[in-house]
């Protein structure tokens, strides 16, 4: 557990509201670490980017205070919170250099000249744009651009930085290499990082730590492994990595397990992880790479019968589509290995998983 | 801001197509249809403008200059004219009154010899009626029972002919073109000893230039100090909200011009709602009641309205454009909100304050219906002595040089304008 000293920023019962009508965060509460890379993953509207908005001091909350270092900010204005930021859009000044850029924020410290140009410089270097000082924005690709921004983000040594959405805005490729970029600066320059997306390889990639966000809510809060693993409820299970959902009444459960019977009568045996009681509804999440197509008998606790609907060849794994107790919309993904499974469209096959994969959760339909 | 692409083909050799043909000459093939396509489209805008805008304006330029008359009525005189040297202080000699009493007998029956007496008005009063008064006695004058010299005759019809500047005058104006126009229009006179600034009493067309300038830089610095922060609220407000303002904006444009330059008068005057007000609430006695309208104030305050949705649409324009984030990264960086704003906001607007400026002050510098009514004497402009000219004096050349000086100055602004901020940052909208 960390001790107080490296809780570097924390939200204590925050809630926000831009009409006093609905609630857009509701009870918010969290504790990052310093050096943490803390991201916060929902769909748009989930109430992330209010968060970050309401730590940047750009939103003032509702309800409940906003702690930075031990001391409540609700009340110190955005310029005065230290807190570097880099927008969705990069937000460079069109009408400044790049270099002017990265001084601004030194030059409203009440820098030196030889001291911002030092800065400056280093923080170019950093992101392998060294040459670009007196390139304007505009002249900027927009991989470039972005690096801009989370250098000028970085120039004046915050303690927090705060990134809204910084890669929406680049081709998947790019993406991908700038996330790496970011996670080693994070790595390199031990800074604290609060980030928002809503794409879930880029939370998985670079996080320390993921807060799912959903209507307001934080639905889990966990490291990227967990947070596949174990979700702790439907919605985290769904929207994390491939899914299936089976949906059943509990029957019976005792100690770690429960028995559930699915709604076309079959009974699966799952773990019990969220689930409100014996004869209430509840939703099974199981992952597609953990099930098995003609399994040794006696090898797993749940075997049942599938009709195979579709195949999608993808290379590395053939995807298929099964009906699997009255769904049709259950996945599994078998390796395109030499031993894989001969399937077609219309088999009627044996599959199996073990109740450890298997989790009971909170009923959603 | 112009995206400026940067090409990197570094290949000294031309490019060809497959069959050979340089690349270039194929594309320009290509592009032949639609360039001429895209010629046409244009053509009946390009015809009107050239119609309707550059002719005018041309023709405009030409009247300025024009000083056909004399040389087209008085043809023998001129010519005799021409080797008179004025300089000896004397009066022509007999060939030039001859050539003058022939030239001004056919004028005199083709009734065009007042107009050389009109035009010659404009250069020293009095000529207009010396040329009259002369055409009626040449009428019945006949060369066949002529006794004494043409001389005599002539300087016997009026003792004007006896000046020797009368003599000059139609000397200097015997060309086909002339200055004298914009020697007037700039307050200037050209003697028989040179070119000198007119008497001070007489001297109005600098004076109204200097005017002209100086109210309409105040009008287009008040359109920005009044329209800067309604702009921005047009800008930043929710769109339901900023679109009832746009709608006040806007509103001006749909009412006519004299009915809004009327409810200044009805609000401004001795006895108007203003000066009611002030005098009801005890600011001012009644005796001391405040002159705002038919002065320079009324004008200052009318065409500062009336132009104010010129300064305010193309300012709301840009600033649309600036987005929100730029100030909220400002301020994350540690700028307070009015270094944000003067750093930041102000430098990326300064593209729609030059558009509004450049447009309210060309506009204003041609105003003419608004201080025409509210203006009285000190607040009347240049464009108000155009139009004098053209429609009351019937001066025409002398309008057309005071419409040139205008039109250089405004072209002299923005070229400036373009030497120090760039036309290309321009943005109207």
């Amino acid at each position: 557990m960390p001790s107080a000293n490296d809780i570097l920023v924390r939200f204590e019962n925050v809630q926000k509201s831009y009409d006093g009508e609905i609630l857009v965060v509701k009870d918010f509460n969290l504790d990052m670490e310093r050096g943490e890379f803390l991201t916060m993953l929902g769909p748009s509207g989930s109430g992330k980017t209010t968060c970050l908005m309401m730590l940047a001091g750009f939103e003032p909350a509702t309800h409940g205070e906003i702690f930075l270092d031990g001391q409540p900010i609700n009340r110190v204005p955005p310029h005065k919170r230290g807190i570097g930021m880099v927008f969705q859009n990069y937000a460079l000044f069109p009408h400044m250099t790049v270099g002017e850029n990265l001084s601004f924020p030194l030059e409203v410290r009440g820098m030196g000249k030889s001291e911002r140009e030092e800065k400056v410089k280093r923080a170019l270097d950093m992101v392998q744009l060294g040459d670009f000082a007196n390139r304007r924005p505009g002249q900027l690709s927009g991989g470039q651009a972005q690096r801009v921004a989370v250098a000028r983000s970085l120039v004046f040594d915050p303690e927090v930085v705060l990134m809204d959405e910084p890669l929406g805005a680049l081709d998947k490729n790019l993406r991908e290499q700038m996330q790496y970029e970011i996670k080693h600066i994070h790595e390199n320059l031990e800074v604290t990082i609060m980030y928002v997306t809503h794409d879930q390889s880029e939370a998985l990639t670079m996080s320390n730590r993921v807060a799912v966000f959903d209507d307001g809510v934080v639905q889990q809060l966990a490291p990227p492994d967990e947070l596949y693993e174990q979700p702790t409820n439907a919605f985290v299970a769904d929207f994390i990595g491939d899914n299936n959902r089976l949906l059943g009444t509990i029957l019976s459960a005792d100690g770690e397990t429960c028995r559930v019977k699915a709604d076309d009568g079959s009974e699966i045996i799952a773990k019990q992880i969220n689930i409100a009681g014996v004869g209430e509804r509840a939703t099974l999440s199981l992952r597609p790479e953990r099930v098995a197509v003609n399994p040794e008998p006696g090898q797993f606790d749940n075997n049942l019968q599938a009709k195979a609907l579709e195949l999608i060849y993808l290379g590395d794994h053939i995807r298929t589509r099964m009906e699997v107790c009255g769904h049709d919309d259950f996945i599994i993904k078998i390796p395109n290995s030499a031993l894989h499974a001969q399937l077609s469209e219309g088999d009627n096959v044996n599959i199996g998983w073990s109740s450890n994969d298997c989790r009971a959760l909170d009923p959603t339909d | 801001m112009a995206k400026k692409m940067s090409q990197s083909n570094t290949s000294s050799e031309p490019l060809k197509t497959a069959d050979g043909v340089s690349l270039k000459v194929s594309l320009n093939r290509a592009l032949r249809r639609r360039k001429i396509t895209a010629l046409l489209l244009v053509t009946p805008l390009f015809l009107f403008i050239l119609l309707t805008f550059l002719g005018p304006i041309f023709d405009m330029l030409l009247r300025s200059v024009d000083n056909k008359i004399i040389v087209q009525v008085l043809p023998k005189t001129v010519s005799q004219l021409a080797v008179w040297d004025a300089s000896t202080g004397e009066l022509p000699d007999e060939a030039v009154f001859k050539a003058f009493v022939e030239d001004a007998k056919i004028a005199a029956e083709n009734k065009t010899i007042s107009r050389v007496g009109k035009r010659l008005n404009y250069e020293k009063s009095g000529m207009s009626s010396l040329f009259r008064k002369t055409g009626r006695k040449l009428k019945k004058f006949d060369p066949d029972k002529l006794e004494i010299s043409y001389t005599d005759l002539v300087l016997g019809y009026d003792k004007k002919w006896a000046k020797h500047e009368t003599w000059w005058l139609i000397q200097r104006e015997s060309g086909k073109y002339t200055s004298s126009y914009y020697y007037a229009a700039v307050d200037a006179q050209i003697g028989v000893d040179g070119v000198q600034r007119k008497p001070d009493d007489q001297r109005i067309y600098m004076k109204l230039l200097k005017r002209t300038m100086w109210l309409s830089s105040l009008i287009t610095l008040l359109t920005i100090v009044l329209g800067y922060p309604i702009a921005y609220l047009l800008a930043t407000l929710k769109t339901r909200t900023s679109n009832l303002l746009m709608i006040l904006v806007l509103l001006p444009f749909w009412t006519s011009l004299l009915v809004r330059t009327s409810a200044w008068i009805a609000l401004l005057q001795r006895e108007g709602v203003v000066n009611d007000f002030l005098v009801t609430l005890g600011f001012i006695g009644d005796d001391g009641r405040l002159a705002m309208i038919h002065n320079q104030v009324g004008t200052v305050v009318a065409m500062t309205h009336i132009l104010l949705p010129f300064m305010i649409l193309p300012l709301f324009s840009v600033m649309k454009t600036i987005s929100p984030t730029y100030v909220r990264a400002a301020r994350s960086m540690g700028a307070t909100s009015f270094t944000a704003f003067r750093r930041v906001y102000f430098p990326n607007t300064v593209a729609g304050i030059g558009a509004g400026g450049i447009l309210v002050f060309i506009l204003a510098i041609g105003y003419y219906i608004t201080p025409a009514l509210v203006g009285g004497t000190s607040g009347t402009l240049l464009s108000n002595f155009i139009a004098y000219h053209i429609s009351t004096s019937l001066n025409w050349g002398l309008a057309a040089a005071l419409g040139t000086i205008l039109l250089m100055v405004v072209l002299v602004l923005y070229i400036l304008y373009d030497k120090i901020v760039g036309i290309d940052n321009m943005k109207l909208g």
